[in-house]
């Protein structure tokens, strides 16, 4: 495969409420990641919009999106996976870069799910579930999350205290990243008041709803070279796939989608989990980071309470995972969260990641899914 | 009546799948068979992505099943608040595994994933009808 690398990478704050309107949320991110790269929007023969379209009063935001950032006559169109929508795009601008049709293609996520109120989003999201045999329960991402953390803690013995050392991490980066919507300081004591969402999931094991946008833009090989210093290159793109219907899920202890999307990335990168220096998980609650802990084989199965137990996923760690807070802390724009998570990765590799810069970190891994384990991708970059 | 009389809230107006419906109101929770490679399908399919067919007949779902998991919700979205806090949780039958609601009186003698369950069908108000998943 031809080598395609990521030369450049933005992302906007990630606010409970964006006072603008999403052509000007998606600004934020675009701006973020051209200003001081020499690229501009003449560069970028391509554009993919990504985000989950049941937020938006704008039909078909791709041309609305397009034309704001100066990207007309250029192609663009719209991705989506739910919450994995910008991982997604990301896999469709390495095949077109890597299939010789466009040299320079923009990624860029946005959500503004300030435009609904949150008793409409639990419900639009519950729809991100099967609407015909399931949503008429009354169901929620809180309690397909929590079937999960219930059946881990069955089959392997996992507590409630376990989740909340995942969120005790998780804020001890959220307080330094000034991009997060959740920017507290918390204590084990705050994480274990038993405030119920969906038993055994507590209020603090369940990421916010946030606006924000992030913009990756992605080139070929000659080009990356010719456009950024320091190009990070895409290793692997693994993606699969999952019932949506529970009924049709075989385990309620991990995700299925998850685990064949990390081997897919692995083979094509030609690395294991072992190799992985840095890594991006996607914590829509802390029961999923705890499964992805295993389903990436960063843990076996069940082991996933004694990475976080010792510590091994803070920056000092073995495997330092979400060091920028995740969405526990930032929050989770649908759309955008993603182009984040690889912007995140991206800065590391490049050394720039500032106060949470892990050292001397080559390879790192981005995991980011749809729904509940409907939609698994899992990418891998390097710095050669 | 159609399979917008299905549950707490119907997303779906319209399906080949509608008998389900007057089978709830036969007491009965059914899936589908496909008569041409005998797949069987829970929820119940109009179409077999095995071979192909179309044609398919109803069986029930019968007997005990283990329950996988479960999940008792203190929040609901939106059209659902009412009925705050309920049980969701997927139990595992001969011919298949089930989502759906718990019956609430089993909060009263604990649950615990791997107890024995059965389904029962519930009369809801407006006419409306669905199932639950109780202990056997
Ligand atoms: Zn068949």
């Amino acid at each position: 495969m031809p080598k395609v690398g990521v030369v450049a990478v933005g992302q906007s704050a990630f606010v409970r409420s964006y006072p603008g309107s999403i052509r000007e949320l998606a600004f934020e991110a675009f701006r973020d990641a051209l200003s001081g790269s020499g690229i501009n929007a003449n560069k970028i023969e391509a554009s993919l919009i990504c985000s989950a379209p049941e937020y938006d009063k704008q039909r078909t935001p791709a041309g609305l999106i397009a034309e704001y950032l100066g990207l007309n006559p250029q192609p663009t169109f719209y991705v989506e996976s739910v919450c994995s929508s910008s991982s997604s795009g990301l896999r469709t601008a390495y095949a077109l870069i890597a299939s010789g049709l466009h040299d320079v293609v923009m990624v860029l996520g946005f959500q503004k799910m300030s435009e609904i109120s949150s008793a409409e989003s639990q419900e639009r999201m519950g729809r991100g579930a099967d609407i015909q045999w399931e949503a008429p329960f009354g169901t929620m991402m809180p309690a397909y999350y929590a079937m999960h953390a219930r059946g881990h803690f069955t089959k392997y013995g996992t507590t409630e205290e376990d989740l909340a050392l995942i969120r005790l991490k998780s804020s001890t980066y959220g307080v330094i990243n000034e991009k997060a919507v959740f920017r507290k300081s918390l204590t084990l004591d705050k994480i274990m008041e038993p405030k119920y969402i969906a038993t055994p999931l507590k209020m603090m094991d369940c990421c916010a709803n946030a606006d924000g946008s992030s913009c990756i833009i992605l080139a070929s090989e000659d080009r990356a070279k010719d456009l950024c210093e320091k190009p990070v290159w895409v290793k692997g793109v693994g993606m699969a796939t999952a019932p949506i219907n529970m009924a049709g899920r075989d385990t309620f202890s991990g995700l299925k989608c998850a685990n064949l999307a990390a081997k897919r990335a692995y083979d094509m990168a030609g690395v294991g989990p072992k190799d992985i220096d840095v890594a991006e998980v996607h914590d829509c609650f802390t029961i999923a980071e705890m499964m992805a802990y295993e389903d990436l084989g960063f843990a076996e199965p069940g082991q996933g309470k004694e990475l976080i137990r010792n510590k091994e996923t803070y920056k000092e760690g073995r495997i330092p995972v979400n060091v920028d807070g995740g969405l526990l802390s930032k929050g989770h724009p649908i759309g955008a969260t993603g182009g984040s998570q690889i912007r995140t990765i991206v800065l590391q590799l490049r050394g720039e990641a500032g106060e949470i810069q892990v050292p001397n970190a080559k390879t790192g891994l981005v995991h980011n899914i749809g729904g509940v384990g409907i939609y698994g991708n899992v990418t891998i970059f390097g710095v050669d | 009546m159609g399979f917008e009389q299905f549950g707490v809230v119907s997303f779906t107006a319209t399906t080949k799948a509608e008998k389900f419906v007057d089978f709830l109101r036969e007491g009965k929770v059914c899936g589908t068979i496909c008569k041409a490679c005998g797949a069987k399908f829970f929820p119940p399919r109009s179409d077999c992505n095995v071979c192909l067919s179309d044609d398919m007949e109803w069986f029930e779902i019968l007997g005990d099943g283990n329950l996988l998991t479960y999940t008792e919700a203190m929040y609901a979205p939106a059209g659902f608040e009412k009925d705050v806090p309920y049980l969701l949780g997927v139990a595992e039958f001969k011919d298949g595994k089930v989502f759906g609601r718990l019956d609430k009186s089993m909060l009263e003698d604990g649950i615990t994933p791997g107890m024995k369950i059965k389904l029962k069908v519930v009369n809801l108000e407006e006419g409306r009808v669905s199932y639950e998943l109780t202990a056997a």
